[in-house]
């Protein structure tokens, strides 16, 4: 930038003293309102206890739950304490109930090894000692004492407790190595049984394995089609609910869908009682203007509450809560498009004698309806993403599973994966709606534009 | 009303049969759509209907017994459940306890329980708003089409945005409730990532409606692109920002009391307790705190809209 002398700064500062010289209140201002803000701050702070929040939180645990989100551990135990090795599984293990997978291993000996992730990270152990191999380190457990001892220099990765020997090993897993006992966890990439549970005749089957049972397969289950029964042991998946996943789903499209259109339907006559240029009665407009403001401030949630108490939870009430709510959203809003309307093809009609109804209908009908369209179209979307949410007190929807699967802390892949549902649903509804609302404003810009060449 | 047309020629004669054809092909879409949406309308009540506990039309007669167990025996409990003041009912259960949740500040003033929980909703709503604006703010510029720094940026920046709004809130709160337990924390995460997303899509849309020449101006004297942001396009559209996010604050109390609702804390927490308890007077003294809280909010700042942008402030947005 170019240098100015003394006397040319001093001239513009005389030239624009509305710039140089402002009123206090313009130069503090942004000031106060930061410090202000700052203020505040240290008052939330408190008043929330932060500090304290923050020392019991549980930091660690995000990183390992967001990785149960697109993964799944298979967790078999060894017991030491009977004659032969023989590994056991949990009961609802992902695996079913004869699992025998193949990095779990009977050496010659009657050692047994298990590959973590390949023989890179292993664990082979007997009775009485464990090698565990990681990080290309070896290190032995020695369990003659009672209790496991490890021989030599303890690496990073393995903590020595009294009972316990834990040696982690990042993502893939952990061995726990006890005096009666050696506990693995292996961690697979992905969703276990996502299609089919084992207790599906088609669980652990290839793809084209699959086809071919039910192409031209005998019937597995005499009576019924292979077909019929593959889409009911999906539908039936035991772990991953589809067939609840996706009813609950559509509830809670049709929930915000119901809503929205019915409260649309409420709301139209209404609006025009309420719109102060098109209802005769001062007092009816205000009484119907009062009503959508109390429709809408008395919350979704309680409507929500409330119809759960009355019909019972489930999709009703959650439509009912939105349509309520819906009411003095719409009524407001399409009151207030009417308001603005253009008075002159409302008088035009009127001057050729049409009644009270035909008025609005030709004289302003067209003027609001892509306006009332598009409004509605704005709600519909965003009642869709809304709506997960009052059904976890109830309301019906995917909301409560959703809620009901976070407090389990176990079920986050069935979280994650109603997510995607969600995200998904709202994807579409969302491009669905902004385009008609595209199409509509492209009407209204076209009838702009006709009534501008018009003159 | 009927149309004459009065034939002249041959043309006239087929200007009019185009208009008359084109006229009922669009009547026949417009009965084709409201029939589809009644067919649909119908299919989904139906939907609803037979995927509800309680069936419509069984529950309809005794859709006021709940409003009518509502009713307090006696009236003024609903004052004394709000300012905490023992009532004569008191029978040892939840019902009527109300001076058990008085928070003593000095001596023996005290904070009513309600208006505290009030209060941390009020609070939460308030710190989310504020978590969204200053993250919103800056991701704006970056994403409005006419300012950003770079196009790749941009996009992720939207998607980003896109994401964080289209993203179920309570999932983030529960996400939240299980590492630093349940309560106002979680909530205010949940909303405050919400709003960050919410606010910068219609800040970025203000940034891509302004003045350039002002930009230009800063442009010709060499300033960078920060310096162009902070003074060329920030003040043209802070008013604008304002706006929007006092909007955004009277939208995040309600989400406040609805997370509130599954464990966010706050007054929501209570009212579902008190509802599904059914205590009367607490439901009753609660509803109309919140119900005069929330009208309070929206007076004051659609006062403060008014004054700060004009009539545009009014414009639909969420």
């Amino acid at each position: 930038m170019a240098v100015m002398t003394a006397d040319q700064i001093l001239s513009i500062e005389e030239r624009y003293p509305q710039v140089f010289q402002r009123p206090l209140h313009k130069r503090f201002g942004p000031l106060l309102l930061f410090v202000g803000t700052l203020l505040y701050f240290v008052y939330a702070v408190w008043f929330f206890n932060l500090p304290q929040v923050m020392r019991e939180s549980h930091w660690e645990r995000l990183p390992l739950f967001l990785t149960q989100w697109i993964s799944y551990d298979v967790q078999p135990t060894f017991p030491l304490d009977t004659p032969q090795i023989e590994p056991k599984y949990p009961r609802f293990s992902v695996l079913g109930a004869d699992p025998h997978p193949d990095w779990v291993k009977t050496n010659a000996d009657g050692s047994i090894t298990v590959l973590v992730n390949g023989p890179a990270k292993s664990v082979t152990f007997t009775k009485t000692v464990a090698t565990i191999i990681a990080n290309g380190q070896t290190v032995q457990v020695s369990m003659i004492s009672g209790k496991p001892v490890v021989s030599g220099a303890i690496p990073a990765w393995i903590t020595a407790h009294d009972e316990e020997v834990v040696a982690d090993m990042g993502f893939v897993g952990e061995v726990r190595v006890a005096a009666d006992r050696v506990k693995v966890r292996k961690r697979f990439l992905g969703w276990a049984n996502f299609v089919f549970d084992p207790r599906s005749p088609f669980f652990e089957k290839s793809p084209s394995e699959v086809i071919s049972l039910i192409v031209s397969g005998p019937e597995l289950k005499p009576g019924t089609s292979n077909l019929a029964l593959a889409a009911n042991n999906i539908w039936y998946n035991g772990q991953w609910q589809h067939g609840d996943v996706w009813t609950k789903l559509l509830q809670t499209v049709v929930m915000a869908f119901l809503g929205t259109l019915l409260g649309g339907i409420v709301a139209f006559p209404l609006a025009f009682f309420a719109a102060r240029n098109i209802t005769p009665s001062g007092l009816l407009s205000q009484v119907l203007k009062r009503f959508f403001d109390f429709m809408r401030s008395v919350d979704m949630l309680i409507w929500a509450l409330f119809f759960t108490r009355a019909f019972g939870p489930g999709p009703l009430a959650g439509s009912a809560a939105i349509f309520f709510t819906e009411i003095g959203t719409l009524g407001k809003t399409y009151s207030e498009a009417l308001e603005n309307i253009d008075d002159k093809p409302r008088e035009g009609v009127l001057s050729t004698g049409a009644n009270g109804l035909l008025v609005q209908r030709y004289g302003v009908l067209p003027e609001v309806i892509p306006v009332f369209i598009s409004q509605t179209l704005y709600q519909w979307e965003s009642n869709t993403r809304g709506a997960t949410i009052i059904g976890a007190v109830g309301a019906g929807g995917i909301g409560l599973k959703l809620w009901e699967a976070m407090r389990t802390n176990s079920n986050w892949a069935n979280v994650f994966y109603m997510v995607l549902l969600i995200l998904l649903v709202v994807f579409i509804f969302d491009n669905i709606s902004s385009f008609l609302r595209r199409r509509l404003s492209r009407t209204i810009h076209d009838y702009n534009r006709m009534q501008a060449e018009q003159g | 009303m009927t149309l004459s047309v009065t034939v002249h020629s041959d043309a006239t004669h087929q200007a009019a049969d185009a208009w008359r054809r084109q006229t009922s092909l669009r009547r026949l879409y417009t009965a084709m759509g409201v029939g589809l949406l009644l067919v649909a309308l119908c299919a989904t009540m139906w939907f609803a209907d037979e995927a509800n506990a309680g069936h419509f039309f069984d529950r309809l007669p005794h859709i006021f017994d709940f409003l009518s167990w509502l009713i307090p025996k006696d009236w003024n409990d609903v004052w004394r459940a709000m300012f905490d003041i023992a009532s004569p009912h008191d029978n040892g259960t939840q019902e009527y306890n109300f001076p058990l949740g008085r928070a003593y500040v000095w001596g023996g003033f005290y904070v009513p329980e309600y208006f505290e929980l009030m209060l941390t909703t009020l609070n939460v709503a308030l710190v989310s708003t504020f978590i969204g604006f200053v993250f919103a703010v800056p991701f704006s510029f970056i994403a409005a089409r006419n300012l950003t720094p770079h196009p790749v940026l941009r996009h992720v920046v939207k998607r980003l945005m896109e994401l964080l709004r289209a993203f179920p809130e309570i999932v983030i709160a529960g996400l939240f409730a299980a590492i630093v337990s349940i309560g106002p924390i979680a909530a205010i995460i949940a909303i405050g990532l919400h709003s960050i997303g919410a606010l910068g899509k219609l800040f970025y849309e203000i940034n891509e409606n302004i003045d350039m020449r002002a930009e230009e101006g800063l442009t010709a004297v060499g300033a960078n692109w920060f310096e162009r942001v902070r003074f060329a396009d920030l003040p043209q559209v802070l008013p604008n920002f304002m706006s929007y996010t006092l909007l955004r604050i009277e939208i995040n109390v309600r989400a406040s009391t609805i997370i509130g609702a599954v464990g966010g804390g706050g007054i929501g927490e209570e009212l579902k307790l008190s509802i599904s308890r059914g205590f009367g007077a607490k439901t009753l003294a609660l509803v109309l705190l919140l119900f005069t809280t929330i009208f309070l909010i929206d007076q004051f700042s659609a006062w403060l809209r008014r004054k700060l942008a004009g009539e545009q402030a009014f414009m639909m947005g969420a």
